[in-house]
């Protein structure tokens, strides 16, 4: 599929760092977001929720709140009564509990009413007898034989014997290859340590937010702050038991998402408050509500095991991963299985995980969903690993490190990937030699991400001046936009400020899977690519058609048709403008489009090299420098290949160091809002350097990889390998912070 | 239950409004002027979307009422550009690709506009505290400041 590479110079547009072409709006405050929408006699629809962390419903009711001037709607789980299909049916009672509340937050009832005022004292009025249940949230706790039952009909999947009594455990994965009791045999050295890790939430800025009208008749709209609109309308089509062309979801401006906003919270709930009152409905989540209702991201229990020949070969790796998903079934522990020995080269690997139910929200992607915890396991074991042996910890990965053709971690061969043009940069940057002061250290770690491709499909139209509009289905969260233009323009040979993208609503195009798995610039990118190169082909045979000479001895060539070949004719070149021009006579309007199910998604290979500041007395961390080095295969706009690469650090940092879900003993979250949910600020950070590698993704026609999301994965690895280097000590728990920081250090004294 | 009846300029502009006792700010001028431009990240000023600022003061005005908006001069992202020609600061961040998703740009142009009408050479230090009242959770910051330091040195003609 390669087919155009920056060794043969052919690049023109793509790799350049044009404006966005939704930046204007986005700096005027004109950009409109989820909750900036507004429909004729729209209401205020508001989400009733949980107390309690574990709780069985006895009665709701509803009557005071139904009799209070305003209120135009009142639902519970009553006004969800349709047979809803197994995959959505968590999802829907995640939306809103059915008998029973599994966490501090779940949606019990929700109102319309004709102001918010109204709304909030309609919830009020409504009476819920609970029958308080006893629960648990820690991921240990929750496996034990004795601990406070989730579902009664879970039963742990993946035994070699069906088990005959339900569990918290709702499944047991394993990944690998080889003997890893004959590769730790073979090793002279080897490191085994616990690890835990906290939740954290994805924090985007932007709450959860949607209008929804649905009339009676199952016909209807939404307008939603989401990472995948066409989800959101298969998901709420089946909640809600209408076909899903009667329900044309527009995504709005995305403030963040980050894997948040992969799934539906409030939705569903919109639309049946809308259908209930025959009026628009608009939900906005407080940022409380995001914390207690939406995200996280799993908390984790894990033990690592690495053993090596003395010569630094690693012999075997071995991983237990339990991560908890909250109230249902998850699959992250099975993507932290898979991830976390991606980076190495062993003959003998192995990993066990296990999802776990706990009363807390249900755990939603967040950016390399799963990877990010088992690589911080994973990569201080390494380090500790290459200590203990002598040898540089960076020595000791490029020694290691996957390379094509070896067998890899979770499944198939390694393709080419840039892995170790990571760590030989990092190697020669000047920050891998910058002198360290009393109390520093530096960390290195490396991290992996597959990256996906998926259902995608795009349309490109030209328009009668030479302009050329173009429809993805992937919504935008960080300037995709603008890569599709450069690509566009490169491919047809226009310039970049001719070709403008929109988010095309569920109704417009064929079904795009959502922007997640770093997938919109790698496949709704090549999907254009190709549509283009469909554009390109009836461009040619209008001029074909007006030249009055074989469609085959036309070619495209910067952005003009040309007779080819010998028997062509003279004929001066057209451009796309002057063949656009003359459609209407040549056959109408002139359009490509593609669609597709995307395979060949480059994997991505980042190194992180950190250096930390411990102070010793209050074991407060403090970030000094940072370098990120990641593998993008083909930078569209290195601009914003930067932002991810920085922003997937930072986001890093912050559960590195600061953030964690904490929970009281009577299983409510205890800080639920930014004052105590500290996300990292401009004032807690250096410059975060960045170095783009580009070893090109032979299943892209440019190269591109997905660069998303790897750069989230060896940041709590590298800042453990720096604080551990700093004060001597190996830090096995996140977050880092303070007091977690100051007992590790007493415990080594003790 | 009454309304309060507010008179305001707003981006220079004569401006009235009825509201609540209890509205805030950030809801009179999202909900009944339609300047969507402010954000509501989190309603508890943690985190700066919705700064406006109030007789040239940076507030968020998620923590002030509707009603102390009464005789004042409130100034939104909306009154940052004039007319067609931006303000060098929404160019800057267009220029640094200092936005990603772009939700708390308003926020964070309207703070830095506040530090370099007092402070018109920051240090970079400078910069990082005045904005560690605003939160961003995609860029790392790190293409923020250097768009306000751009902006400073172009606005001071270095």
């Amino acid at each position: 599929m390669l087919d155009k590479t920056a060794d043969n110079g052919e690049f023109k547009y793509v790799g350049t760092r044009p404006q966005r072409p939704d930046g204007l709006d986005k700096v005027t405050g004109r950009a409109r977001f989820g909750a900036d929408m507004v429909m004729p006699g729209m209401l205020v629809g508001k989400v009733l929720r949980s107390p309690h962390a574990h709780a069985k419903i006895k009665s709701i009711d509803t009557s005071a709140a139904e009799a209070l001037k305003g209120v135009k709607a009142v639902i519970t789980a009553d006004d969800f009564t349709i047979d809803v299909p197994e995959a959505e049916y968590d999802t829907m009672v995640n939306c809103i509990a059915h008998g029973k509340v599994l966490y501090d937050g779940h949606g019990v009832a929700a109102v319309a009413a004709t102001s918010q005022a109204i709304a909030n004292k309609a919830l009020k009025l409504i009476k819920v007898d609970y029958e308080v249940l006893p629960h648990v949230t820690d991921v240990e706790e929750a496996c034990k034989d004795d601990a406070p039952l989730l579902h009664d009909n879970i039963f742990t999947e993946g035994l070699d014997e069906a088990p005959t009594t339900p569990s918290n455990i709702s499944g047991r994965v394993q990944f690998g290859h080889g003997d890893v009791e004959k590769g730790f045999a073979d090793a002279d050295t080897i490191v085994e340590r616990k690890f835990r890790t906290e939740a954290t939430h994805q924090g985007y800025i932007e709450p959860h937010a949607c209008v929804g009208n649905l009339s009676a008749d199952g016909t209807g709209e939404l307008w939603c702050c989401t990472q995948g609109h066409f989800m959101v309308r298969n998901s709420c089509a089946a909640i809600l038991g209408i076909d899903i062309s009667r329900l044309r979801v527009t995504a709005s401006e995305i403030g963040g998402g980050f894997g948040g906003k992969t799934t539906i919270f409030i939705e569903p709930i919109a639309l049946a408050l809308s259908r209930k009152a025959g009026r628009p409905v608009k939900v906005v989540m407080t940022r409380d509500e995001v914390f207690r209702a939406t995200g996280p991201t799993s908390s984790a229990s894990m033990w690592i095991k690495i053993g090596a020949k003395s010569d630094g070969t690693i012999t075997a790796m071995e991983g237990l991963l339990k991560y908890q998903g909250g109230a249902f079934k998850g699959t992250w522990v099975s993507l932290g299985c898979m991830t976390a020995f991606a980076c190495y080269r062993a003959d003998h690997m192995k990993t066990v995980g296990y999802d776990v139910l706990v009363n807390r929200p249900r755990a939603a992607a967040y950016r390399a969903p799963g990877a990010p915890m088992a690589a911080f396991a994973v990569e201080s074991v390494v380090t500790e690993l290459a200590e203990k042996l002598g040898i540089d910890p960076l020595e000791f990965r490029l020694q290691n490190a996957a390379k094509e053709g070896d067998q890899s971690s979770y499944g198939p061969k390694h393709r080419a990937h840039g892995l170790i043009e990571t760590l030989e940069t990092a190697k020669a940057h000047a920050h891998y030699d910058v002198p360290l002061g009393p109390n520093q250290g530096r960390g290195i770690a490396c991290g992996f991400w597959f990256n996906f491709g998926g259902e995608t499909s795009t349309s490109l139209n030209i328009g009668a001046d030479g302009t050329v509009n173009i429809s993805v289905g992937t919504v935008d969260v960080g300037g995709s936009r603008a890569s599709m233009c450069l690509m566009v323009a490169e491919e047809l040979g226009v310039p970049y400020e001719k070709v403008r993208c929109v988010v095309a609503d569920t109704s417009s195009l064929g079904h795009n899977d959502t922007t997640d798995g770093s997938r919109t610039t790698f496949a709704s990118g090549m999907a254009l690519i190709l549509s283009a190169r469909d554009a390109k082909q009836k461009l040619c045979a209008r001029a074909a058609k007006i030249w009055e000479i074989p469609e085959e001895a036309v070619e495209w060539v910067d952005g003009h048709a040309r007779p080819a070949g010998p028997n062509a004719g003279e004929f001066d070149p057209m451009s796309l403008a002057e063949i656009a021009g003359k459609a209407e006579t040549t056959g109408g309007p002139i359009a490509g489009h593609h669609e597709y199910n995307a395979r060949g998604a480059g994997v991505s290979f980042a190194t992180h090299m950190v250096d930390t500041e411990v102070d010793p007395d209050t074991g407060r961390v403090t970030v000094l420098r940072y370098t990120v080095i990641q593998d993008a295969g083909k930078a569209v706009h290195p601009a914003y290949v930067e932002g991810q690469f920085q922003g997937g650090a930072v986001q890093g940092i912050g559960w590195a160091i600061n953030e964690e879900y904490i929970y009281g003993e009577d299983g409510r979250l205890q800080n639920p809002g930014f004052l105590d949910y500290r996300i990292p600020v401009a004032s807690d950070l250096p410059m975060i350097d960045t170095v783009i590698i580009e070893n090109p993704n032979k299943g892209h026609p440019y190269g591109v990889r997905g660069v998303g999301e790897t750069s989230i994965v060896p940041p709590m690895a590298a800042i453990a390998n720096s604080v551990s280097a700093a004060v001597g000590v190996r830090l096995t728990e996140l977050p880092m912070s303070p007091p977690r920081v100051l007992k590790a250090m007493d415990d080594a004294k003790a | 239950m009454s309304q309060i009846h507010v008179q305001t300029t707003i981006n220079g502009d004569e401006t009235e409004f009825l509201c609540d006792a209890e509205e805030t700010l950030l809801d009179a001028l999202r909900d009944k002027l339609g300047l969507t431009g402010a954000k509501e990240g989190c309603g508890t000023g943690d985190c700066g979307a919705c700064s406006v600022t109030v007789d040239g003061r940076l507030v968020c005005s998620c923590l002030v009422l509707g009603a102390e908006a009464q005789g004042r001069e409130i100034t939104t992202i909306e009154g940052m550009a004039n007319g067609d020609e931006l303000h060098p600061l929404q160019q800057k961040f267009l220029d640094h690709a200092a936005l990603q998703c772009g939700i708390c740009t308003p926020g964070f142009l309207v703070a830095a506009k506040a530090l370099l009408d007092h402070t018109p050479d920051p240090t970079e230090t400078e910069v990082r505290y005045w904005l560690a009242g605003n939160l961003c959770r995609c860029t790392g910051y790190d293409k923020i400041i250097r768009a306000v330091m751009d902006t400073a040195a172009e606005m001071r003609g270095a």
